[in-house]
């Protein structure tokens, strides 16, 4: 079978092209890595960099109009590209897994877990009976707590950590040599994420399987990973121990990388964050030398007409840049001076009031109680930051705020005045201050209508400016959010997501909000575009004194953005404070398991606090405090007979718990001592 | 797939929408159908003029077989079957034509209504569909054609009434898809009348089904309306209607030696049917990819 010793994985200058109007055209240059048998190797690198491309062509899944056009692919020592159809089923069932981002397309709708499962062994000539029995321990080591009645469920049943879980059960059933993770926690919530990423560690060292590991987080690689490969337009740039590469990156294309993530506890109030100018280059685009000369603020002539070779820096850390030793000097290509003020003047009126905000959903005949009395307050020119996990309410206080769902009880006060609960009974004024930047901008923009019909619109419904006077409008708009005249004339589809991004900004803008509502507007978005569009977001709320609500399960992100922040679970306000006491502490003890499930860049690990069990249905509340179920400080009867109340612990800094604020403090400080000792 | 959806630059869409047409123009299946449509649509303008004998014209020859004076014989009047296919077209093709039309627009308007509403709107007009799909289309369309009367406008309201239903269901269908994505919650936000969602936001967005809908429905018309017409529900004599010549002879059959008078006006109507199913499937098969 497979030679001892040999690498998991061994790319050798590995060219792979996609076929795209009768043009071949090139995705990955001249890939060249190895993953040592039970390593964890990380690559990362934006959307379109070829990462996934990478993990395609190594089990033979690359789509039609692709292929390998040279250079070699080895599994275990065993070429791949030589092998026939048979030899490559055989080694897809014994050797090589691959576990994708989203598990709920991974699973079969109609088919139990139990058959799926099965399959697996049943694939490699194991009796049915049997195969269910292994397929039962095999649930029971991704710490599946009642493998038996999983196996009987189908896949909607499950959460998407679950599926997730029983997709990584099958992935390492077989006791692969490689495995390849692509983006596998993107989808998830934190808490969960953090979970199955401790869980693919821990099995790692268990079953001594080598790891592909794609992800965008760059928090996450540092995580999981040893090394690190960053990919930028299919070719390999730099390559490192995952040390080596976050926090001494020799490439400025890392470099770039790493400065856009909001991290550090930086806020919008230090200044702008960097990005990487231009675009990468279409596929398939000529390039004679550095393939990130068009975007590097360091390149010279040379960078132009000569490919870097891989200069290695140490024995293991490798960078193709010619001038890698000044990399980590690469100048800045957004100025960091804000250039304008960011004053919030808390001691007049608010902007808007809401009070006691709830929502009943009837599902099944279930009372669903998406939100359940949520009151906070919102000042001119701040930003309230959302986060909780998905479920936690956070959307539906912002939709019932917009009008956009009625409300079940509570009421929206915009400058002292009662908003209609229903959007089709605000008035056109009151439409026009309140306005919303969706997650997703393809769903988001009318794929039918073009960027100037799209803005137009808004201005003439929201500005109530037409003809002349609104084409004028529409270039000074298009300049503030950075678009060209020339995006005017294109459909969304013709669009880059960031640029759609930027139209959707331009038509919330379009009448003067008073109040955004950004719903997770950069979880879409690369890094480099990311930044770009928290800067403009910034510059924006600066110039015009707009208040944002900014939801996200980006805590770097949030952090940077908001002044304050509340915490929202099973549709509870369980934590209302300035950004930074929400951060510093002391904490409530949900938002303290949110903040140490997140993997941090910099490689500062709080201890994780794990949250027992998964959110509870919202359609059966647990009594008492809500989050007695899961809270790991929980004190006794109290949190499940008494609901704590909502009290303002200190100036400005409102909890929900039972535990006293001092008590919490002691109790995080020491944990927090524990950790570092 | 994710890894190759880079940069486009702006031509390129265009290029992919000119991608759309000339797919079209290389699906065998759509270039067929579209032809043999054409050939009857021709036939259908232009059949009187160019037939080698007035389609109407009796004469003394009664039910001659085909010969080189009468391609297709002659029929129980002496009329050339020949003529009276080419002439034959028109009353049946416009009748559909209408009466597709007629339901794609009202099937469209309660689609989106429909679609885009839910709640009780929708429980009410949806019941009501099915109630109406339950009853056998052609029974239903006898049953209104007596009570109100024959005239081609009835022949046309009642096929169009009853489509009205079936697209009404495949446009819903789409516009539940559309109605939950956030341009729609967007344009409510700027405070935009419902119609205006309805016709000017969601209604680019379902074109296609509505096209391959449209060109579906299409076919089935021409099936009805020939149907209403071999029972006498509709074109009246002396019209050249295909399935009306049908109804003519068919009683000639059983002898077995005037075949003519009945086959080729019901390859007409079987060539025209199957044309319509091939433009459908060309269509869908490009929308779909």
């Amino acid at each position: 079978m497979s030679a001892p010793n040999a690498p998991a994985l061994q790319l050798g200058d590995l060219d792979v092209v996609y076929r795209v109007r009768g043009r071949d055209r090139q995705v990955l240059r001249g890939v060249t890595l190895t993953v040592a048998a039970g390593e964890a190797y990380g690559l990362v690198g934006e959307s379109g960099c070829g990462k996934s491309t990478t993990a395609l062509a190594v089990v033979g899944y690359l789509p039609r109009n692709g292929r390998v056009r040279s250079g070699s692919i080895e599994v275990a020592g065993r070429d791949v590209l030589s092998m026939s159809r048979e030899q490559l089923r055989r080694l897809r069932a014994q050797e090589l897994s691959m576990v994708y981002q989203n598990p709920g397309d991974a699973l079969n709708p109609s088919l139990r877990i139990g058959e799926q499962v099965a399959e697996v062994f049943r694939v490699s000539g194991v009796k049915r009976a049997e195969a269910l029995d292994r397929s039962r321990d095999i649930l029971a080591r991704v710490q599946i707590a009642d493998p038996g009645s999983v196996l009987r469920r189908y896949p909607h049943q499950l959460s998407g950590g679950m599926q997730q879980r029983v997709v990584i059960a099958m992935a390492l059933a077989k006791d692969p040599h490689l495995l390849i993770l692509d983006e596998p926690t993107t989808g998830l919530d934190a808490t969960v994420e953090a979970e199955v990423l401790d869980l693919i560690r821990q099995l790692q060292t268990d079953f001594d399987t080598a790891v592909l590991f794609i992800s965008h987080n760059l928090g996450v690689i540092r995580k999981m990973c040893e090394r690190v490969g960053v990919l930028y337009a299919g070719r390999l740039v730099e390559e490192g121990p995952v040390g080596a590469i976050l926090d001494d990156p020799r490439h400025p294309y890392t470099v770039g990388l790493i400065r856009c993530i909001p991290r550090g506890g930086v806020r919008k109030d230090h200044g702008r964050l960097d990005s990487i100018p231009g675009f990468l280059p279409s596929i398939g685009e000529q390039l004679d030398g550095c393939v990130f000369a068009d975007r590097c603020a360091l390149a010279q002539d040379i960078c132009r007409t000569d490919e870097p070779p891989l200069y290695a820096i140490t024995s293991t850390h490798a960078s193709r840049c010619h001038f890698h030793e000044q990399a980590r000097d690469l100048p800045r290509t957004v100025a960091a001076d804000l250039g304008r003020s960011l004053t919030v003047d808390r001691s007049a009126e608010p902007l808007v009031r809401v009070d006691d905000l709830a929502k009943v959903f009837i599902q099944h005949g279930n009372d669903i109680h998406a939100l359940d009395g949520v009151s906070a307050v919102i000042w001119a020119g701040e930003t309230l930051g959302l986060v909780g996990e998905s479920g936690s309410g956070k959307t539906t206080f912002a939709r019932a705020l917009l009008g956009l769902v009625e409300p079940t009880r509570g009421s929206v006060e915009l400058d002292g005045r009662t908003l209609a609960p229903r959007l089709s009974h605000r008035s056109q004024e009151d439409i026009r201050r309140l306005q919303i930047v969706f997650q997703n901008p393809d769903s988001a923009l009318n794929r039918r209508h073009t960027v100037r019909r799209i803005v137009l619109r808004a201005l003439k419904k929201l500005a109530g400016i037409s003809g002349a006077a609104a084409e004028q409008r529409l270039l000074h708009l298009a300049r503030e959010v950075r678009l060209a005249e020339r995006h005017l004339a294109l459909r969304p589809s013709q669009l880059s997501g960031g640029l759609k991004q930027r139209v959707a900004i331009a038509r919330a803008f379009a009448g003067t909000p008073r109040l955004v509502v950004c719903d997770e507007p950069t979880s879409a978005l690369d890094v480099s575009v990311q930044a770009a569009i928290l800067n403009l977001l910034v510059e924006l709320q600066a110039d015009e004194k707009v208040a944002y609500i900014f939801i996200s399960h980006d805590l770097g992100v949030v952090r940077y953005i908001s002044d304050r922040i509340a915490v929202l679970y099973l549709g509870r306000l369980m934590e209302l404070a300035p950004a930074e006491v929400v951060f510093d502490g002391p904490h409530h003890p949900y938002t303290e398991a949110l903040l140490s499930a997140v993997p941090s860049v910099d490689g500062t690990e709080r201890e994780r606090i794990k949250l027992a069990g998964e959110i509870p249905s919202a359609a059966e509340p647990p009594s008492g405090c809500v989050f007695h179920t899961r809270c790991h400080r929980k004190i006794g009867e109290v949190c499940e007979l008494e609901e704590p109340p909502l009290v303002e612990v200190e100036g400005g800094h409102l909890m929900r718990c039972h535990i006293p604020v001092d008590e919490l403090r002691r109790l995080q400080v020491v944990a927090e001592e524990v950790a570092t000792a | 797939m994710s890894a190759i959806a880079v940069e486009t630059a702006p031509s390129e869409a265009k290029v992919a929408r000119r991608e759309t047409i000339s797919q079209l123009l290389r699906s065998k299946t759509f270039l067929g159908g579209t032809l043999i449509v054409l050939f009857w649509a021709f036939c259908a303008i232009f059949g009187y003029s160019i037939a080698p004998h007035d389609p109407l014209a009796q004469s003394p020859s009664v039910l001659a077989g085909p010969s080189a004076h009468h391609l297709f014989g002659t029929d129980q009047l002496g009329r050339d079957v020949f003529s009276r296919v080419l002439a034959g077209s028109r009353s049946i093709l416009t009748i559909a034509l209408a009466a597709t039309v007629l339901a794609i627009v009202c099937g469209t308007t309660i689609g989106l209504v429909t679609g885009y509403y839910r709640g009780k709107v929708d429980d009410v007009v949806s019941r009501l569909v099915d109630a109406i799909l339950a009853v056998p289309l052609i029974v239903l369309a006898v049953v209104i054609i007596v009570a109100l009367g024959h005239s081609t406008a009835t022949l046309i309201i009642v096929v169009g009434a009853l489509f009205t239903p079936l697209v009404s269901r495949t446009v819903r269908a789409a516009v539940l898809g559309e109605g939950q994505l956030e341009y729609v919650q967007a344009a409510r936000l700027r405070g935009e009348r419902s119609p205006y969602v309805l016709f000017v936001e969601i209604l680019p967005n379902v074109t296609g089904p509505i096209i391959v809908e449209a060109t579906v429905r299409l076919g089935y018309a021409i099936f009805t309306i020939a149907g209403l017409s071999f029972l006498g529900f509709g074109v009246q004599p002396p019209s050249p209607d295909w399935a009306l010549q049908i109804a003519d002879n068919y009683t000639l059959l059983p002898a077995g030696t005037y075949w003519w008078t009945v086959l080729f006006p019901a390859l007409a109507i079987a060539s025209l049917v199957i044309a319509i199913n091939l433009i459908a499937d060309g269509i869908s098969q490009v929308l779909e990819r």
